[in-house]
């Protein structure tokens, strides 16, 4: 039956999270915001308490989908559901502290998607940061030149990553690297590498725009070396072209999960903006309760509708996208979608409140020049808005990478 | 409701499935296919009215004790088949639905009698028409300011005033006539014929296929029964409005769905520069974008409407679903154009009509309630 409404059950955890994000993060946005890169040791309870409440990381696992599916059979609202509220709430608080909470890394995700049950038994409660973009390549992903070779019950890893979220603070990085440059998409393969591994060096903490409070590393691998077992999915390469596609397919998936996740994290933002904004404008005796026709409101109100009926539907497509993954269909193309429209009406939005509200929106006494600056990123990892656009364009006209590129 | 009803959910019930099935069909059948020459002669040709009554919309809502079906008024699958028939055609659609909108607003706002009285000749096998006027010729119109007004004279009321853009204004048996008093807004149902009642045909960019017309009322006087809304039971003009808004941007979602499917086939056909122009970027991303925004539109649209059939307000979700929808329809059907290029702009193509229908929205209010 259509129903666009947020499940009760699902209702109380948002409103829990959002209390906990309200009370403790909140409050301390501003202040890791101007200290940039030091660890935020209130986050620890926080993390804790996450983690009672299923963790996995943003875009992360299907741990407790049995328990949430009681008194409903066939439709589900499950983990991805929880997780995409949980974003949008969290990230309403603060994104930058989102992102620094222990356990709540990119990389908990991918363990979460494809590792062995072995390997979740190992992995399951690492903080791991994910480590696919290099100094030479970003969007082009399949295109890494980090090297893993095999070397008796050990991996060899050598190369250079960039832009790792969490870098600094993290237990473990999940790495992307090439078991053979010459063979492609197929030779591409993720290996979980602790932070104490040999060879393993955090070189630099990038200094942001936004999301100052979490960090941003760059990391080199020169002879590193791990485990063998610490591969996640299948270490052969494949030959065939469809076995080749599957391989990668593998990977990708990881994204169907995330993307999400990020445009959740965009839509939180763009709430906090938008609720902020609202705050001042009444306070100013500005009145936003949809009573005259668009044209007939003042140009501030019209372009208020506007922002929240963007905001709105980036959220609907969001849900959609992640009631697909929690009832196992395919949303590879709704992923993409969400995230697009999210990370666009993110910026917009947050930009928007600036100006609309004047000195106060550009000053640091409100947050709303943060939101503005840390919405940003949101439309540009986990794959850019042209990025978004091209994986819908593909999915769309039927079209491969080799026609569309 | 069952705890099933409360999830998210966007699976369709099973009556729904199947009555989406038959209403696509007879969109494609009997909407699409005359499309384009109902839209060259300006209206639909002689006896469409008459076929869709094999849909049976009208009869659904009407209440046993009238003879009709007196199955609960379902805003969700009203918007279905909006959608449904909006892919067929805009104006065909809404001509359709015309005589419903004037029914759902009589059953919210009716007591037992008046219902009795004004719903009965829709019993009749034949498409009667009937209509809702509610717009006025101004720029700045705003419904919650009429300038119609109706003024009590003994038992009757004299309504003075002109209304724009109301559908099948030309052949409608009853008109109900938005009007205020007193500052309250109220409906007034004037059968056609009423002395002081004028009727003229408008031409619009769009909507060809479905008459509007301008209707001046000139001292029209009608029976004080036939005033919907009193000072217990007030005329609810913001419901209407919503269940509008609704019912047009859901024959949008339709109409742009015609549009995503048309241009996709198109620039993975059309060659320029030795490929597809679809191997293009700035041509894919426009179609990426479409089927985004589409996407975006049709979410809002199915939330307002289910929150209006669980009897949640809904003012908000309408309100914005038709922001998005004008907004996002005027880019979809520019877009869909440009995709086409010249040949766009040709009356050849369906695109170019889409383009003036789409435009319609955001524009038209008060037209197929839900
Ligand atoms: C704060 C921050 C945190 C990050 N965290 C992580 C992380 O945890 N892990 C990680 O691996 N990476 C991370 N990244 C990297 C991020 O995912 C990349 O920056 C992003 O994918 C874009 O890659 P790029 O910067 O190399 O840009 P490029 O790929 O060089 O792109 C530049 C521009 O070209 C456009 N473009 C590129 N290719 C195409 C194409 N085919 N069609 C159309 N347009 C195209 C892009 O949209 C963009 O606008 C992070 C980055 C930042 C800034």
């Amino acid at each position: 039956m259509i129903n666009l409404e947020i499940s009760p059950g699902h209702q109380n955890l948002s409103n829990m999270i959002n209390g906990m994000a309200k009370s403790m993060i909140r409050p301390l946005s501003r202040k890791y915001d101007i200290k940039e890169h030091e660890k935020a040791v209130e986050l620890e309870n926080l993390a804790k308490m996450m983690e009672k409440m299923g963790g996995g990381g943003l875009g992360g696992g299907d741990k407790k989908d049995k328990k949430e599916a009681s008194g409903a059979p066939e439709i589900k609202n499950g983990m991805q559901m929880l997780g995409v509220i949980g974003a949008m709430e969290m990230c309403w608080a603060c994104t930058g502290l989102t992102l620094a909470i222990p356990g709540m890394g990119l990389g908990n995700a991918a363990i979460d998607a494809v590792a062995s049950d072995e390997q979740k038994e190992r992995f399951g409660k690492v903080f791991a940061a994910m480590a696919i973009t290099e100094p030479g390549t970003g969007s082009d992903s399949a295109n890494v030149c980090t090297t893993a070779e095999a070397d008796g019950d050990e991996w060899v890893i050598n190369g250079e990553k960039i832009f790792v979220t969490d870098g600094g603070q993290c237990t473990h990085v999940v790495v992307w690297a090439t078991l053979d440059k010459s063979v492609g998409k197929a030779a591409i393969k993720s290996f979980v590498v602790p932070k104490d591994a040999p060879g393993l060096e955090v070189v630099r903490l990038e200094k942001k725009m936004g999301i100052r409070a979490s960090d941003t590393a760059a990391i080199t691998f020169t002879n590193c070396r791990i485990p063998r077992d610490n591969i996640l999915g299948d270490a052969t390469i494949a030959r065939t072209a469809e076995e080749r596609k599957k391989a990668f397919g593998g990977v990708m998936q990881t994204f169907d999960n995330t993307r999400p996740a990020v445009g959740a994290m965009a839509n939180g933002v763009a709430r906090a903006a938008l609720d902020m904004t609202r705050e001042i404008l009444e306070k100013e005796g500005v009145s936003l309760d949809y009573g005259k026709r668009r044209w007939n409101s003042s140009a501030l109100q019209a372009e208020f509708y506007n922002m929240e009926a963007d905001y709105e539907a980036a959220r609907l497509l969001i849900l959609k996208a992640a009631w697909l993954a929690d009832n196992k269909t395919p949303n590879s193309k709704e992923a993409s979608m969400c995230k697009a429209k999210s990370g666009r009406v993110g910026s917009y939005i947050t930009l928007r409140c600036v100006e609309i509200c004047s000195s106060l929106g550009y000053g640091e006494e409100y947050l709303l020049e943060k939101f503005a600056r840390d919405s940003k990123i949101l439309d540009i990892f986990e794959g850019t808005q042209q990025i978004q656009q091209l994986i819908v364009a593909r999915h769309q006209l039927g079209l491969s990478s080799r026609e569309l590129k | 409701m069952s705890e099933q009803a409360k999830l998210f959910d966007l699976t369709l019930t099973e009556e729904q499935r199947i009555t989406r099935e038959m209403m696509k069909k007879f969109s494609e059948v009997q909407l699409r296919a005359i499309s384009r020459d109902a839209d060259e002669a300006g209206e639909a040709p002689e006896g469409f009215y008459n076929k869709t009554m094999e849909l049976g919309l009208s009869l659904i809502p009407i209440p046993e004790e009238v003879g009709g079906a007196g199955i609960p008024r379902s805003p969700v699958s009203n918007m279905l088949n909006a959608e449904d028939l909006g892919k067929g055609d805009m104006s065909l659609a809404l001509g359709a639905v015309t005589p419903l909108a004037f029914i759902n607003t009589v059953i919210d706002n009716g007591t037992k009698e008046q219902q009795e009285a004004f719903l009965s000749p829709f019993i009749a096998e034949e498409f009667v028409p009937a209509t809702i006027a509610l717009m006025e010729p101004r720029a700045t119109f705003e419904p919650s300011e009429l300038q119609t007004s109706a003024v009590k004279e003994g038992d009757v009321y004299v309504i003075n005033g002109v209304k724009s853009m109301v559908l099948l204004g030309d052949s409608a048996q009853q008109i109900l006539v938005i009007a205020e008093e007193n500052g309250t807004a109220a409906g007034y149902v004037v059968p056609a014929g009423t002395e002081g009642l004028g009727i003229e045909n408008e031409k619009n960019m769009g909507l060809h296929a479905v008459n509007t017309s301008k209707v001046t009322l000139d001292n029209v006087k009608v029976p004080v029964i036939n005033k919907l809304g009193s000072e217990e039971q007030p005329f609810d003009l913001e419901r209407l409005l919503d269940l509008s808004r609704l019912g047009v941007c859901a024959m949008s979602l339709g109409c742009a769905e015609a549009m995503l499917e048309y241009v996709t086939e198109y620039v993975n056909e059309r060659v320029a520069f030795g490929e597809p122009i679809s191997h293009r970027q700035s041509v894919a991303f426009m179609v990426a974008n479409i089927a985004i925004e589409l996407e975006a539109m049709r979410l809002m649209v199915y939330r307002a409407a289910s929150r209006a059939e669980q009897g949640l307000d809904f003012h908000r979700e309408a309100y914005l679903a038709q922001v998005i929808c004008a907004e996002k329809a005027m880019e979809i059907g520019n877009n869909g154009v440009q995709l086409l290029g010249g040949h766009g702009f040709i009356r050849e193509h369906m695109v170019e009509l889409w383009y003036r229908n789409l435009r319609s929205v955001g524009v038209l209010e008060g037209a197929a309630c839900i």
